[in-house]
């Protein structure tokens, strides 16, 4: 065990292996720093965290080391003693602000950053409101085309290094670099190969100022009027943790979040910018029910009564003839309600599993310069891209022993074996599109088609009622990803138009009153299907709770 | 003083020097003959450690410590690399060591090598030295050919390879780190510390960096003995229990303005006064001198009043300089104007900052358009309080940089706002502009 001694005060940091940073946050002290990241490799080059630093002998005497050095570098061992409020640190850290300020421009108004920079957050913490250089500062040109994502804003550049390393470290593409030498220095690309790694917009992330900015939300809104959610990226199996930004029901970026029991600290481009269709406009926006050929509206409670008999009509002949379709971008308390009311439609009823999307192989990083992958990995891209297979084969496991999947069930419309389908779909916009023409003519020849989805497809163009599905980030609820990890997702903006959540719809198919809530819903599936056990309390922290993996 | 004879320049511009012939006649590889027949490494090490020979190439770290930094019975490769980036401004020593006489170089580098168990040796020679370069790679190659290189050294179970790299020219390269960066392909940026280069060095392996005058020295300790050494230059002072000593013959360059710019050879300790007026012919023009900088400019800046201080490795110290350095002493005459000199002074250290630390990053270049503004008559007298701010506070001293080189960037400026402050106040307030419009040397 060994204890650290930030500004007097005794902390005890275990076995841990911490720098001075790391310690001196577990006392709840912040040593300002750019270069220094967890994930990268330290080069103790911005000067911004210089700490005076000591030892505590075990007879209680102190010795002070004469110089300032930097926390990023320094190990904390038992009896180390980190002083951040001495003179020699203050000014050795008031000075590095201001020599970082010296060539800035200060464009903070017109800066994407501002309101999340840390050059403005530890300006005013520690820095001083007036800088004394009178001379002109260095204006280097802008780059706009560093890569298709990311645009650099030379001039704002502090050099950190941060974002050449990602690319050294983490994606192994090493596309940036930093050229010309002292206060000339900046970073760069090497003509013709820019910076489109399928990582590449972490390095957004990284910048602690405003000189890397993401094209996508680039000039799109001030950081400090959107709504910051924790959710979960639904684009692939990794599950990466994510922040969700929105406002005034519009998606405007996704960040990743740190979570070390899923992805670390990255998110791969493809899940980061695919949350357009969320805010797609090609969305359906209201219940309708297929009359005369043609979509037409009907209230919800019409809907629902229309659709729980039709399915109790069918399962009276035969019970296995009402079919349920649930798709893996359902949440498992979805997926849970949806078994609930065809299981309580016939306890004969069949539950399948919706297509699982799946392209190429998994992706992991680093690469070399040949685009070969290295060991160790540092970050993967899975093939499978959906978010909670897992999650809605527990549940069919739950219900019934065999899971069956979306073919058999194409298979058995054309055989005339299916008489009500209920297709949970919510699949997002992808270039194949999860059912193609051929099995869409097979399902035809069912006499009663529910699609439950976001957006227009082969099915949809027949099905005798198309409900609006809600998407990921307007709903509640619980995914696993590909190592049993469940992590829970929060709604970031409100459906619109008649939208409701499919936990709602289910909950209206059920005829239950009141609103579907996610964590009760949890609670009661975590009673009910034990593989979903430990997720009994309401909570499920920052990182999710690992599951057994037993079941799946 | 009159008895002492040139020895690390004993062979310059002698005929032929550069032969591997030539200095064998005069007694070249004995020292090493000597080493591999009667002397294990450890013996090596303990000769070198016990002359007092200190780093020529500015620090003046004992070199035989260094070498005792090294794992004991590492199991891996051992790397000597050899600093000849230098690139120091006014100092030109080693390339005369280099051009005139190879061989001399190259069996301190084999008796290093030899001392430190390091099979490879890295020669790292900035990129201007073209006549080094090709003088060194055909002694290089003069030397494989008699069985000095290569495999099994004179019969004996020693091996060694000596690999000429030229860099392109930067300050930084100079610093032990920032070389082996570049030797190893990448920017010169120099690592941090620990681990030091004796336990983790070029391509993470240990390594020994040594300067050239150095390793030319390890030659004459071992072929002359550690007495004939110890018998030259300063001993430590007594009450300084931390000064190790300055002996040894030394390389002094003179240059700037005096009659006789010149590279001389003396034992350490002579004064600055005595150097200029004997061996650089006093200074030119029958003007007085105003200052000298005493070791290569990141040393510092010496007014005429202090010029009877020893050039030895204590001696600059005493006076607010920083060190002994190069020992590459630049003249400026009464007539210079200190402002052009603290303007060069920081358009050299602002051009060769690597950029990697803040503080010198952006230190060096804020002393540039300062010093830029001050020629052109736009200075303020809180400028000076600024430059000495930044010149105190960059470096490895106080802790804010990775290297030692932001120390001698700030050295120089905060050295000559000190001592010519009366200067630079009657410069500002009568808004006086520099006369020297094109820059001497200029990039």
């Amino acid at each position: 065990m060994a204890t650290v001694y930030v500004n007097d005060k005794p902390v005890d940091i275990g076995n841990e292996k911490l720098n001075l940073i790391q310690a001196a946050q577990k006392a709840g002290v912040l040593i300002p720093h750019y270069c220094w990241h967890p994930a990268l490799t330290v080069v103790a080059s911005c000067r911004m965290c210089l700490v005076e630093v000591g030892e505590r002998k075990p007879d209680g005497t102190i010795v002070m080391q004469p110089k300032v050095v930097p926390g990023c570098q320094t190990p904390a061992k038992d009896g180390t003693v980190i002083q951040t409020q001495t003179n020699r640190a203050v000014d050795a850290q008031h000075q590095t602000l201001e020599d970082i300020l010296l060539n800035h421009p200060l464009d903070c108004p017109v800066c994407d950053k501002a309101g999340e920079c840390m050059l403005q957050d530890f300006t005013y913490q520690f820095g001083s409101a007036n800088s004394r250089m009178i001379d002109e500062k260095n204006t280097p040109p802008n780059k706009p085309y560093i890569g298709d994502n990311v645009t650099l804003f030379t001039d704002r550049c502090i050099m950190c290094s941060r974002c050449v390393r990602f690319t050294r470290e983490i994606a192994g593409t090493a596309e940036l670099q930093i050229v010309n030498r002292g206060h000339h220095s900046e970073i760069d690309i090497f003509p013709g190969e820019p910076l489109n790694n399928k990582l590449s917009t972490n390095v957004v992330d990284l910048c602690p100022v405003g000189a890397l900015c993401s094209k996508d939300f680039l000039y799109k809104h001030r950081v400090w009027n959107l709504k910051t959610k924790e959710s979960v990226c639904p684009d692939c199996s990794t599950g990466c943790s994510i922040h969700l930004d929105g406002n005034k029901n519009i998606v405007y970026r996704l960040r990743p979040r740190h979570n070390p029991q899923a992805q670390g600290h990255f998110m791969c481009d493809e899940g980061r910018l695919g949350y357009h269709y969320v805010n797609s406009i090609e969305r359906f926006l209201r219940p309708t029910i297929r009359r005369e050929g043609k979509l037409t509206p009907l209230p919800w409670t019409e809907i629902a009564s229309l659709v729980r008999r039709g399915f109790q009509s069918a399962a009276q002949k035969d019970g296995g003839s009402a079919v349920g379709v649930l798709s893996p971008f359902l949440t498992c308390e979805e997926a849970y309600l949806l078994a609930k009311f065809l299981k309580g439609v016939s306890p004969q009823a069949r539950l399948a599993l919706g297509p699982v999307p799946v392209v190429g192989e998994d992706d992991t990083y680093p690469k070399d310069r040949r685009g070969r992958p290295i060991e160790p990995v540092k970050f993967t891209i899975r093939a499978e891209k959906c978010p909670n297979r897992r999650g809605v084969e527990a549940i069919l496991r739950h219900f019934q022993s065999e899971i069956i999947s979306f073919e058999q069930v194409v298979r058995d419309a054309v055989e005339g074996r299916v008489q009500a389908l209920y297709l949970a779909a919510g699949y997002p916009p992808r270039p194949s599109g999860w059912v193609n023409d051929s099995q869409a003519q097979a399902l035809q020849r069912v006499p009663l088609v529910v699609c439950h989805d976001l957006l227009p497809s082969p099915v949809s163009n027949f099905a005798h009622f198309v409900l609006p599905s809600a998407a990921w980030a307007e709903k509640e609820g619980t995914f696993v990803n590909h190592a049993g990890l469940a992590q829970a997702i929060h709604w970031g903006v409100t459906p619109t138009g008649e939208v409701r959540t499919d936990g709602q719809v289910f909950f209206d198919l059920l005829e239950r009153r009141g609103l579907a809530h996610a964590p009760t819903v949890r609670k009661e599936m975590a009673a009910e299907v034990p593989y979903f056990a430990a997720l009994a309390g309401s909570d499920l922290g920052e990182y999710g709770i690992l599951l057994e993996s037993s079941h799946g | 003083m009159a008895e002492f004879e040139p020895v690390l320049l004993r062979r310059i511009a002698k005929k032929a020097s550069p032969w591997l012939d030539a200095y064998r006649a005069d007694g070249g590889y004995r020292a090493l003959q000597k080493a591999l027949e009667e002397m294990s490494p450890g013996q090596v090490v303990d000769a070198v450690k016990a002359s007092g020979l200190r780093g020529r190439g500015g620090a003046g770290f004992p070199t035989g410590l260094k070498w005792t930094f090294l794992p004991k019975d590492h199991p891996g490769p051992i790397y000597m690399c050899i600093n000849a980036d230098e690139s120091e401004p006014c100092t030109f020593n080693n390339r005369i060591l280099m051009e005139e006489d190879p061989h001399q170089v190259l069996e301190g580098i084999i008796l290093s090598c030899y001392a430190t168990r390091a099979a490879t040796a890295y020669l790292y020679l900035r990129y201007e030295y073209g006549r080094g370069y090709r003088v060194l790679q055909r002694a290089i190659d003069e030397l494989y050919g008699h069985n000095l290189l290569g495999r099994n050294i004179l019969g004996k179970d020693f091996h060694l390879d000596i690999f000429l790299h030229r860099g392109a020219g930067a300050y930084i390269c100079g610093e032990e780190t920032g070389l082996i960066e570049s030797l190893e392909g990448k920017r010169a940026w120099p690592r941090i510390k620990p681990p030091f280069p004796a336990v983790e060095g070029a391509f993470r392996k240990p390594t020994v960096v040594n300067n050239i005058e150095t390793v030319a020295c390890v030659t004459h300790i071992i072929d002359r003995g550690v007495e004939w050494f110890k018998s030259m230059g300063v001993p430590p002072d007594p009450k300084n229990p931390r000064d190790a000593g300055s002996y040894g013959p030394k390389l002094y360059c003179i240059s700037g303005h005096v009659n006789n710019p010149c590279c001389v050879e003396l034992p350490m300790g002579i004064t600055l006064r005595d150097l200029v007026n004997e061996h650089g012919g006093g200074v030119w023009k029958g003007r007085k001198a105003k200052g000298a900088i005493p070791g290569g400019i990141s040393m510092g800046i010496m007014t005429e009043a202090e010029f009877d201080t020893p050039l030895d490795f204590a001696g600059p110290g005493k006076v607010g300089c920083l060190g002994l350095g190069t020992a590459a002493v630049t003249v400026f005459d009464e007539e210079t104007s200190i402002v052009d000199v603290l303007h060069n002074i920081c358009r050299f250290f602002s051009h060769e900052s690597c950029g990697q630390c803040t503080p010198c990053r952006e230190g060096t270049g804020w002393m540039l358009k300062i010093a830029e503004r001050l020629r052109r008559g736009q200075g303020r007298l809180e400028d000076l309080k600024i430059l000495e701010e930044v010149g105190d506070k960059i470096g490895i001293m106080p802790g804010t940089t990775i290297c030692g080189l932001a120390d001698g960037a700030g050295w120089p400026v905060k050295n000559a706002i000190r001592k010519f402050r009366p200067e630079f106040e009657r410069y500002i307030r009568s808004a006086e502009k520099s006369s020297l419009l094109e820059l001497v040397g200029g990039h």
